[in-house]
């Protein structure tokens, strides 16, 4: 087996300076009945090159080569080259948590620089080293709220991404924290008057998303207001990290939960992204996860080590803020060097190509059918209602090799026919026309590619 | 010679400030393309929503960038580096063709809501895996949401909260053995169940005349890990597991040290009802200085009905799709599906072993591990005497009549070129040297490392003092921890 380094020669020995006879001696302790006396049921052992050509086979089973217009919490932005060349150092790739501050000071300055960036572009005073993603950040921001106020009731926003909200459901089932929902308007925005109506002297937070799973800007200076006015904390969940280079954040809030995977993030199928929780200074030791302070060492030289560790697990046991132990370190290694690429300047161009690219396609799918929610702003996603089903829609798109916007019905049956699209600075002109006229072809005749001028070109 | 340190020696390390000490205005290390569309009016579009500054965001070339990361990353200790003996960490080889594999380009950039028609890769790497991973735990049934370990552990007391509701007792608390880790109570606590400890015997294992009096009908599992922190197999498992179902509880084993089992054992043989896996540990995916990991949770059939949603099933007509219809579902506990990128590494190791591969490799685990043992026993106090697994576990008990810890060993063998073991974990050894080698170490690397543990052993008698500064060669001396969380200084600010 070529991971392992021993020769025969060398296990022979091994046991003989251990006194045993056999390696079956080793296993001794575990009773004989239950011993494995078969071969493990998995694939037999492959060569590298079969490795490889296994999985290039299942990659081409897997949506290779298609245009597509999907955001909805995970989203397509360019990669720079830098990214995995430096993540590849075998020194950040195969070290462990930075318990040993003294070996570990390249991991831990730049978690300090990360938590430097993402506050800077949250406009927080303290930001954790990660979370799992996005939807988990979310729960955990708001147990903390709920920590911090003493109160228990919860509200959402209906416009948060559902899948956040099916799992803070998952986590609050056993923590005795009643969610309530909060719809949105005609205008996409989070009703503010239902808000009113629904906020009492036990709400400890009301969690939304900005720009939300619309896509649109929440207006959350009025949203804090309300909050604010009864007592309960305001938790913003931002899912598309991006936004923050051209959108306000929102800096009237009291945690933020973000998914940083826009930043140099692999779609990946979902996973593994990054989670991230910032907040205000006077909160930090209700934060849960893993922070990064600045100290000295003996001859007083900066260096970094894990801090405030008294909240965390492996201290307080079942007093923790969280259970929280390996986060998404090399994810948020990514991140950090993304947020340096484009740094100042150029993640506010960036953002401004996202804008520039949806404005277009929004005004182009607005000649088709019916674009919800125009009377607020919007980052870099929106919503297409039109007569026909969006799945049958798909479908025909889907033979050009782009995959159109995200059916709402399962989500958001009070949509009916209405679709979320998104563009990105990767999406091209001509991926947007052809999807468009594709979108408006209902029924019966469909074009082939070949009679669809341009077409044939988006489908790289 | 004496105290000679044969692995390790000095070499240049470049000093290097924070990013943003190099940033300046106009420096950048991004380009884009020009705007195929009309250009907007952002004040327009956005109105008060609109952001004008980005505050202190760096500014720095592409150079920089690389050298800056590259500099930092010398200052790490890594797998790649050396023997890296985390006890309960399995700090392992990480494959590199598990990375080449994790990048392919449907795989890298397939989008968690693409038609189920266009993700059957995708979804065969989740099937594939799942039965992989049900066979080697002997389990019926699994889910591969779960982010990391705790997040398992969350999942699998979630499950087991749901069944004991369904069978109309929903149950009250959790007991968790003395040498558990910590993530344990911590993730008992936020499914709201009360712990309860349950005491080790004289030989390091389940009490099992405690825990025979401890189990009641308000006990809803038992949460174990076996092997456990000290490297020690539950003899008594299968007593363990029928005290526990004799009164309607369920085990829950901890599978951080499965690592010790793969292909001898299988838990689902002996009693286990939930457990969760470890794929950054057990099944190679690197741990990337704290994550991301992967959690998946095992379990047995009566638990099925409460696995998370969504769940991987087979259409009449062959394809693979999510079913998220499942009412007795314990619902989602994470956006999509899991840590993807993990399943495919997690794969790719398990397609290298082969089913003879994946034993050698925890026959290797378990001779390296003991191996260590017999070369320090004598010069290290070893509190059980009881078989050892795929880790072993000391105590300074020695070393402390010379005013020496456990920590004060770790540091000093940091100059030896080994990354420290884990130190003062499990509880109940005090001053414990906690080591777990993996099977990837060579003989002469263990031979190095033993070697090295016995020199400073020898200079604790000899010249504490050394042992005490360590480390001596790193780029920056013993950090001041309680400043650090005294007065918290967590990000950087500019100069006024």
């Amino acid at each position: 087996m070529r991971y392992l380094p021993k020769s025969p020669a060398d296990r022979e020995a091994m046991l003989k300076a251990i006194g045993l006879g056999s390696v079956d001696e080793l296993f001794a302790p575990i009773p004989a009945e239950y011993r494995l006396t078969r071969d493990l049921k998995v694939p037999r052992q492959m060569a590298e090159s079969e490795i490889v050509d296994y999985f290039r086979q299942r990659s081409r089973e897997n949506g290779e080569g298609y245009t597509s217009f999907l955001g909805a919490g995970s989203y397509a932005h360019y990669r720079p080259v830098i990214i995995d060349s430096l993540i590849s150092r075998g020194e950040f790739l195969t070290a462990y948590t930075p318990y040993q501050a003294e070996i570990s000071q390249g991991t831990l300055q730049s978690i300090f620089e990360f938590q430097t960036m993402i506050c800077e572009l949250t406009g927080m005073e303290v930001a954790n080293a990660s979370m799992y993603d996005g939807s988990t950040a979310a729960a955990e921001a708001v147990m903390m709220a709920v920590r911090l106020t003493g109160r228990r009731s919860v509200i959402v926003a209906r416009s948060l991404h559902p899948e956040y909200r099916e799992v803070l459901a998952t986590y609050a089932t056993h923590q005795g924290m009643p969610l309530s929902i909060a719809g949105f308007g005609n205008d996409g925005r989070l009703n503010l008057k239902e808000l009113e109506k629904s906020i009492t002297p036990e709400t400890a937070c009301v969690l939304i998303q900005s720009p939300n799973f619309f896509g649109t800007i929440e207006d959350f200076t009025a949203i804090a207001e309300v909050a604010h006015k009864n007592g309960a904390m305001l938790v913003v969940s931002i899912a598309e990290a991006v936004s923050l280079g051209i959108v306000e954040p929102p800096r009237e809030a009291d945690v933020i939960a973000m998914e940083a995977q826009s930043f140099g993030v692999p779609l990946g199928f979902g996973g593994p992204y990054c989670g991230v929780i910032a907040t205000r200074e006077k909160f930090v030791r209700q934060m849960p996860g893993r922070l990064v302070g600045q100290t000295v060492d003996k001859q007083g030289r900066r260096g970094f080590v894990l801090t405030l560790a008294t909240r965390e697990q492996h201290i307080r046991r079942e007093k923790a803020t969280s259970n929280i132990c390996t986060n998404q370190a090399l994810v948020a290694l990514m991140v950090n060097i993304f947020m340096n690429v484009y740094g100042k300047v150029g993640l506010k161009e960036l953002a401004k190509q996202n804008l520039a690219k949806t404005a277009y396609a929004a005004g182009q799918f607005a000649k088709q059918g019916t674009l919800l929610f125009t009377a607020s702003p919007r980052f870099n996603e929106f919503v297409v209602e039109t007569k026909e089903d969006p799945h049958a829609i798909n479908s025909r798109l889907l033979e050009h090799k782009i995959v159109g916007g995200l059916p709402l019905k399962k989500f958001y049956p009070e949509l009916g026919n209405a679709a979320l699209w998104c563009c990105t600075e990767l999406t091209t002109r001509s991926a947007i026309d052809a999807a468009v006229r594709l979108a408006a072809k209902s029924g019966g005749s469909v074009p082939s590619a070949k009679e669809e001028a341009g077409v044939e070109e988006v489908a790289r | 010679m004496k105290h000679e340190t044969r692995k390790a020696t000095l070499h240049v390390n470049q000093n290097e400030g924070l990013i943003f000490e190099k940033s300046s205005p106009g420096k950048a290390a991004w380009k884009l393309p020009p705007l195929d569309v009309p250009e907007v009016d952002t004040a327009k579009l956005l109105g008060s929503s609109e952001r004008k500054d980005l505050g202190n965001m760096p500014e720095v070339s592409e150079i920089e960038i690389i050298r800056h990361f590259t500099r930092l990353s010398t200052w790490n200790y890594a797998i790649d580096l050396g023997m890296y003996p985390l006890g309960s960490c399995t700090m392992k080889y990480n494959p590199r063709v598990n990375e080449a594999v994790a990048r392919v380009e449907g795989l890298a950039n397939g989008h968690p809501y693409q038609p189920e028609k266009i993700s059957q890769g995708a979804l065969q790497i989740l099937k594939t895996l799942s039965e992989c991973l049900i066979d080697i735990t002997g389990m019926d049934a699994i889910t591969l949401q779960p982010a990391a370990g705790a997040h398992g552990e969350m999942t699998g007391l979630l499950m087991v909260r749901a069944y004991h509701h369904a069978q109309g007792r929903p149950r009250k608390k959790i007991l968790i053995p003395d040498s558990a880790h910590g993530t344990n109570p911590a993730t008992a606590a936020m499914v709201d169940y009360a712990v309860e400890n349950l005491k080790s015997d004289s030989r390091g294992m389940v009490d099992i005349a405690a825990l025979e009096a401890q189990m009641n009908e308000d006990v809803a599992a038992l949460m174990l890990t076996n092997p456990n922190t000290l490297g020690v197999f539950e003899q008594q498992i299968h007593k363990i597991a029928d005290i526990l179902h004799a009164k309607g509880g369920l085990l829950y084993m901890d599978g951080a040290n499965m690592n010790a089992l793969v292909g001898k054992v299988r838990p689902g043989d002996f009693g286990v009802d939930v457990m969760h896996l470890n794929l950054h540990k057990t099944f190679s995916t690197p741990h990337g200085g704290g994550g991301p990991g992967s959690g998946p949770v095992a379990i047995k059939k009566k638990l099925e009905p409460f696995l998370p949603t969504p769940v991987l099933v087979t259409h009449a007509d062959g394809t693979l799709g999510f079913e998220y219809n499942r009412p007795q579902s314990v619902g989602r506990v994470r956006a999509f599906y899991g840590n993807f990128g993990m399943f495919v590494r997690a794969l790719a190791y398990i397609q290298a072993n082969g089913p003879d591969g994946l034993r050698q490799t925890t026959e290797d685990a378990v001779l390296n591990a003991n191996y260590i043992r017999k070369g320090l026993e004598g010069t290290y106090d070893l509190p059980y005497s009881t078989p050892t697994m795929h880790e072993v576990v000391f105590s300074d008990k020695l070393q402390a009549k010379k005013g020496v810890r456990t920590m004060d060993i770790a540091k000093r063998l940091i100059d030896y070129g080994f990354h420290p073991y884990t130190t003062a974990f499990p509880l109940i050894v005090p001053g414990a040297l906690m080591i777990e080698p993996t099977e990837s170490e060579s003989k002469e690397e263990m031979d190095l490392f033993i070697e090295a543990m016995k020199s400073i052993a020898e200079e604790v008698e000899e010249d504490p003092q050394t042992v005490l500064d360590a480390p001596h060669s790193t780029r920056v001396s013993r950090l001041d921890e309680t400043a650090a969380a005294r007065k918290p200084v967590l990000r950087w600010k500019p100069a006024v």
